[in-house]
């Protein structure tokens, strides 16, 4: 059976998971108003947790989390389920998709046939729809994939079983319900104030504003207090957590700009557009910065392309950032 | 971002399978989407990643030519799983995977036991024991002709 079901590419897996299936369900949503209404935007840096010995680094907030809020906060009800069993999580997902039901997937990438080799670590956060089984074989809505795939019984119970931090366990969810009226404007201004209080507020110097202005001190002492190598090893990691599939560019930040221009629009406030044009030229700087770090990892950078810099342009980064939210959060209330 | 300064440095580490949405701005000033093939920062970064992977599994290799553990190191080396990790896939206790890690003990495993540790790491039980002739393929390393060979046999080893 093959469930009508329009894929479209996203940047984001979680995001783009989540604008698919509600728009199945006529919900009008693109990916940037998922990521805006989930309040997606988010910085941390967490010095004392480790993976591979190198601080864990995110531009947004814990997996599942931009889903939940999103459908939430459009008063959409979703129906959720782990499972202890893995033939029992695939008769479940059969026993939907019979309904014709699209399902997501919280899946892991390590085992993932179709997805680049390069990009098959051991992360267990990804997020596909599946919608239709033909001839054994299940059709997969990848949201990062520029076209549907398909996957063996085998291959799909595998990554949904995949082990490791942030376990699916099978992990299955898809809407319900629908709200009679979806009230998009208070969706949007909900969404925007969410956001502006995690970047701004979080009372530790780990999270937001205070996280970037951490990192932006931090970094310039790296060569000295890790050695050339293993300050080079943490820039890297910090690099792909900025850039690598998913983010739209510049840690989320173009994607977030490109939310405010349609906030802009369904709540009628030109404010909004003003302020995604200096977001978008906040993720211009984010893009030097990795410019520079991309540089000293290939040990190509010039004189002018140091540790420091790179700190300067993050502290800049922090100063604009704290600026523009506290703008935006005065333009939503 | 403008839209015509959307990168496209291809390095292969998309392997032509999917190309990646970027957001920027077109004349208007507007939003739109973009797909671009990579962007030398963060091919950068990526590389370094399979480099380092890369040099752990290379020294793996030296430590099992010398005797020293078994063929498991590397794998684990190259495939980034570690004790833990490992037990949870395959349900072997995590005492007994180190104690698979001596060469000894590792020569006298059962079929069933190597098949559960060839599975985790999307290989056959012939490349486990005696595979090390692809060490040198890597993701990121471009023409790595063994290495396609191998993710040709994924999932039914």
């Amino acid at each position: 059976m093959t469930i009508h079901f329009q894929h479209s590419q996203s940047a984001h897996c979680e995001n783009g998971s989540t604008a698919n299936l509600l728009r199945y369900y006529g919900v009008d949503i693109n990916e940037s108003l998922a990521f805006g209404i989930g309040s997606g935007l988010f910085f941390a840096y967490l010095p004392f947790i480790r993976i591979n010995r190198i601080p864990v680094t995110s531009f947004r907030p814990l997996p599942g989390m931009i889903f939940k809020r999103t459908a939430k906060t459009l008063g959409v009800k979703i129906f959720q389920k782990k499972f202890r069993d893995k033939e029992v999580s695939m008769a479940a997902l059969d026993a939907v998709l019979a309904q014709n039901i699209p399902v997501g997937l919280q899946v892991g990438v390590f085992h993932l046939t179709y997805f680049p080799r390069p990009y098959r670590f051991h992360f267990n956060a990804h997020n596909l729809v599946v919608f239709g089984k033909e001839d054994g074989r299940y059709l997969i809505s990848d949201p990062v994939m520029e076209t549907a795939v398909s996957l063996s019984y085998d291959e799909l119970m595998r990554v949904r079983w995949a082990r490791g931090m942030f376990e699916p366990r099978g992990h299955m969810y898809y809407p319900v319900k629908l709200p009679p009226q979806i009230d998009l404007p208070a969706a949007v201004i909900r969404g925007i104030r969410r956001n502006c209080r995690e970047m701004l507020s979080i009372p530790l110097p780990f999270f937001g504003i205070r996280g970037i202005r951490y990192v932006a001190n931090q970094v310039k002492k790296w060569p000295e207090k890790l050695g050339e190598k293993q300050a080079s090893l943490y820039l890297g990691n910090f690099i792909r957590m900025q850039e690598e599939i998913g983010t739209g560019g510049g840690g989320f930040r173009f994607i977030y700009a490109a939310f405010l221009q349609e906030a802009a629009k369904v709540l009628n406030r030109p404010r909004l557009r003003e302020l995604s044009q200096e977001m978008t030229a906040i993720g211009d700087r984010w893009r030097e910065f990795a410019t520079i770090g991309g540089r000293i990892i290939k040990k190509r950078n010039n004189e002018q392309e140091t540790y420091g810099a790179m700190s300067a342009i993050l502290a800049e980064i922090a100063d604009r950032e704290q600026h523009l939210f506290t703008e935006l959060k005065k333009a939503v209330s | 971002m403008k839209r015509e300064q959307v990168p496209q440095d291809d390095e292969n580490l998309l392997e032509g399978r999917t190309r990646e949405v970027c957001y920027a701005v077109d004349e208007k000033g507007d939003y739109v989407q973009v797909l671009s093939s990579g962007w030398e920062p963060k091919n950068a970064a990526l590389n370094q990643a399979w480099e380092q992977i890369n040099e752990e599994a290379k020294e793996a290799l030296a430590q099992i030519k010398a005797g020293r553990v078994s063929p498991l190191a590397f794998f684990m080396a190259r495939c980034m799983f570690d004790v833990k990790l490992l037990s949870d896939y395959t349900d072997i206790p995590k005492r007994k995977i180190k104690a698979h890690l001596e060469p000894e003990t590792f020569r006298q495993l059962d079929e069933a036991t190597l098949g559960k540790y060839a599975e985790a790491f999307s290989i056959s039980v012939e490349e486990l024991v005696n595979g090390l002739k692809t060490a040198a393929a890597f993701p990121g390393e471009k023409h790595s002709e063994s290495f396609q060979d191998d993710s040709r046999h994924n999932g039914d080893a």
